[in-house]
């Protein structure tokens, strides 16, 4: 069993937790993530590391709900445990392969959309932590969906915060913040974008435009995780490849985003009905007419 | 009774088991089985155990089944095998002991694998547990993976005193047995659960959710946390798509993912989370024992189920058996068919297959004779399920990190058969990432091999 330390809720259906898994924290590095298992009947869910405290032996991890089994995690409070966490999973970002003295001379950008700002955070704590700058943008639809906004800002040079609908920092996506950024100048020789699937594919576009080299870090459809499901697979370039051991970092410029979209809502209907269940319970099952069960 | 037949065997009727995850076969009952271990010859030289990759005691067994005594028969079955309750089930039996069998010769070889089976299960219902080792020797081993080769390479050192941990990828034990084959055919409860407690009653520790390559390394494990040898059984893990447009389509799986999702995630249950689709008309390419598991997993769920294969019906890989118990659950075998491209629809689902009659050729270097292509015979099948079921290669996270293991062209890892000596000092392996895809008694007889391999090597450290 997995121990949960601490449990935040850092803004609307977005929680943070600490989760004592010392095999896991002795070797893990930023961009690589872990497998997540509330218990018996619940699913394998993949989530991407957020902080880890080699010491302590704990993993940080931030989940938004999407479906039955992350909508059951929110009921684990501290002192409770997962029945299953296996990690690292994945390869480091390539960043921390790079030469120090190397990154220093570059300008590093991070985009990072709603809870994709938790697996950009070990990034910049890593790169600052090593006296490398590098700017983040971080965006959410509004300011209530915002997280680790404080963190980040320890960690980051310059940090650009915008929300979709104005109610906090720049009005508009982490794509258009982009843009005025380099309108006003700023220039960048590298970036990581990390987020919902269409905010990446906006970002590598303009990027591409731009002409400035980007990664972006995959969460598609999981089982195992360790290549031997195939779930995950997506087009880079012209190969074929696991995200779960190929990435989950990737060429953005390369990445086939319609296709991963289109493969990610593969389930949709079905987590929908799950959820549905645990929401309505029998009012809703075998309530609509429609359903068999 | 006629000696030449075998007391047959009760079995599920196909059009009730179409329809749910029992096991199909019910197995002999004591009567059933002393009257089918009276149909042994109890030969000088027997042919059967040549035939067994673990060499299996088959006359002992069977004549102390014969007489009665199950408990007794149970412990020589142990001395050479830790899953007689599997092996019973998923071994390919008429290619191995019942090949060789001399009743076979006029009649109906004796069926040693009902035989076994039923011993398994008599033992486990009346609660009798291998043997346990009578004192520890204090050397540490390390086995990667839970699956066939690991757990009998993990029982056999256990039994001679080896402090032994197994690591487990995945969050329960027992490799392919829990992921891969299904329940009807391999009930994980009541057979593989119990044959995992039965190996860890011997004193085997298995730590789950450890990803070697990830979570730690061979080097780290030896070097740190002091394992004087370990035994990789790390399994084929990687599936192999045919690289055809439209394969990247919604509704496109690999079997290993429709058959993990079904079997180690138990979506054919309501009250688990994980989903799984089965569609209304599913094509499963292949013809392995993984391609018969997939198409009877599909039908249960519903499906009108195609496999597709690209051979004839005596080239077939998978079993016998299971080749018999699909065409009798109404699945439809399209042979001397491949599919060429994969159809899609607007939404990026699939919608079908383009398929190309097929004729045999010359045999090839396996000995089959080898599918050429008819020209101009291609046609369109339906389906909103496609099931790629064309075998897997070896995971690479293990020899990718791992100083001075060698692997061979084929990504599969060098090890001597009669040790599992790798080119690693007190590192083994075996089982499917040493061949590549294969059986479960193979495995099996690997790891045991192995557990040899590595108790001469501690012995003369």
């Amino acid at each position: 069993m997995y121990p949960i330390v601490r449990r935040e809720k850092l803004a609307d259906k977005i929680y943070l937790m600490d989760v004592k898994a010392p095999r896991v924290a002795q070797y893990c590095e930023p961009g690589q993530f872990v497998i997540v298992k509330i218990d018996e009947e619940g699913e394998r869910i993949p989530l991407t590391i957020c902080d880890y405290d080699r010491e302590e032996g704990t993993i940080t991890i931030v989940f938004q709900t999407v479906g039955a089994s992350t909508e059951r995690m929110v009921s684990l409070q501290e002192g409770d445990a997962f029945e299953d966490f296996v990690g690292p999973l994945g390869c480091p970002s390539d960043l921390i392969h790079e030469d120090i003295e190397e990154l220093k001379k570059k300008k590093i950008l991070f985009v990072a959309g709603g809870v994709g700002t938790a697996p950009v955070y070990p990034q910049v704590k890593w790169l600052h932590e090593h006296g490398v700058d590098c700017d983040v943008i971080m965006g959410s639809r509004n300011k209530d969906l915002l997280i680790l906004e404080d963190e980040m800002k320890k960690v980051a040079t310059n940090l650009y915060v915008t929300t979709d609908d104005g109610s906090y920092g720049f009005k508009g996506t982490g794509t258009a913040q982009l843009q005025e950024l380099w309108d006003n100048g700023n220039r960048y020789d590298h970036c990581v974008a990390i987020g919902p699937m269409i905010m990446m594919k906006f970002v590598c576009k303009l990027t591409k435009e731009l002409g400035i080299p980007t990664v972006v870090s995959m969460n598609p459809i999981m089982v195992d995780g360790t290549g031997m499901c195939g779930a995950c697979r997506l087009v880079v370039g012209d190969e074929v490849k696991f995200a779960c051991v190929d990435g989950p970092e990737f060429d953005g410029h390369l990445v086939d985003f319609d296709q991963a979209m289109r493969r990610q809502a593969q389930y949709k209907t079905e987590e929908g009905r799950a959820m549905l269940k645990l929401q309505e319970g029998a009012t809703h099952h075998g309530g609509c007419g429609n359903c068999n069960s | 009774m006629d000696v030449l037949t075998r007391v047959p065997v009760r079995e599920q009727e196909p059009a009730v088991r179409a329809a749910n995850f029992e096991e199909v076969c019910l197995g002999y009952n004591e009567e059933e089985a002393m009257a089918e271990a009276a149909r042994c010859l109890n030969c000088k030289n027997a042919q059967c155990m040549k035939g067994c990759p673990v060499s299996i005691n088959i006359p002992g067994f069977i004549a102390e089944v014969k007489e009665g005594n199950f408990e007794a028969a149970y412990h020589v079955i142990s001395e050479s095998s830790a899953l007689p309750a599997v092996c019973g089930r998923v071994c390919p039996q008429e290619t191995q002991c019942e090949g060789k069998c001399i009743r076979g010769i006029k009649g109906e070889p004796v069926a040693i694998g009902k035989l076994e089976r039923f011993v398994a299960d008599w033992a486990r219902e009346h609660g009798i547990k291998p043997k346990k080792a009578e004192k520890l020797n204090g050397h540490k081993v390390a086995v990667i993976g839970s699956g066939p080769a690991g757990l009998t390479c993990a029982g056999d050192l256990a039994k001679l005193g080896y402090d032994v941990t197994i690591f487990e990828a995945l969050h329960q034990a027992g490799g392919v047995l829990v992921y891969g084959i299904p329940e009807f055919r391999l009930p994980k409860q009541k057979v593989v659960a119990a044959e995992v407690e039965n190996v860890k009653a011997l004193g085997v520790k298995i730590e789950t959710n450890v990803v070697i390559g990830k979570s730690v390394t061979i080097d780290e494990l030896m070097d740190n946390e002091g394992f004087e040898a370990v035994f990789i059984g790390s399994g084929a893990g990687l599936p192999r798509f045919m690289g055809i447009p439209g394969e990247q389509a919604m509704g496109v799986f690999s079997a290993n993912e429709f058959l993990t999702r079904n079997n180690l995630m138990k979506a054919f249950l309501d009250n688990y989370d994980t989903p799984i689709k089965a569609g209304k008309k599913v094509i499963v390419v292949g013809g392995g024992n993984v391609a018969m598991d997939a198409a009877r997993t599909a039908r249960r769920l519903g499906a009108e189920v195609h496999i597709v294969y690209r051979r004839g019906e005596e080239e077939l890989p998978a079993r016998k058996e299971e080749v018999h118990h699909a065409k009798e659950e109404g699945i439809i075998f399209d042979l001397l068919q491949n599919p060429t491209e994969l159809l899609v629809d607007e939404n990026g689902c699939v919608k079908g297959a383009k398929v190309i009659k097929m004729e045999l050729g010359e045999p090839d270097a396996s000995g089959r004779r080898s599918p050429v292509e008819i020209p101009g015979s291609e046609y369109e099948i339906e389906a909103d399920t496609v099931i790629m079921s064309l075998g897997t290669s070896p995971n690479p996270l293990i020899s990718s990190t791992t100083k001075g293991l060698d692997i061979n062209r084929r990504k599969c890892i060098i090890a001597e058969e009669e040790t599992g000596a790798t080119s690693k000092e007190g590192v083994y392996a075996g089982g499917d990432a040493v061949t590549g895809a294969a059986t479960v008694i193979l495995a099996m007889g690997a790891g045991k091999a192995a557990a040899k391999g590595i108790h001469e090597y501690l012995s003369n450290k």
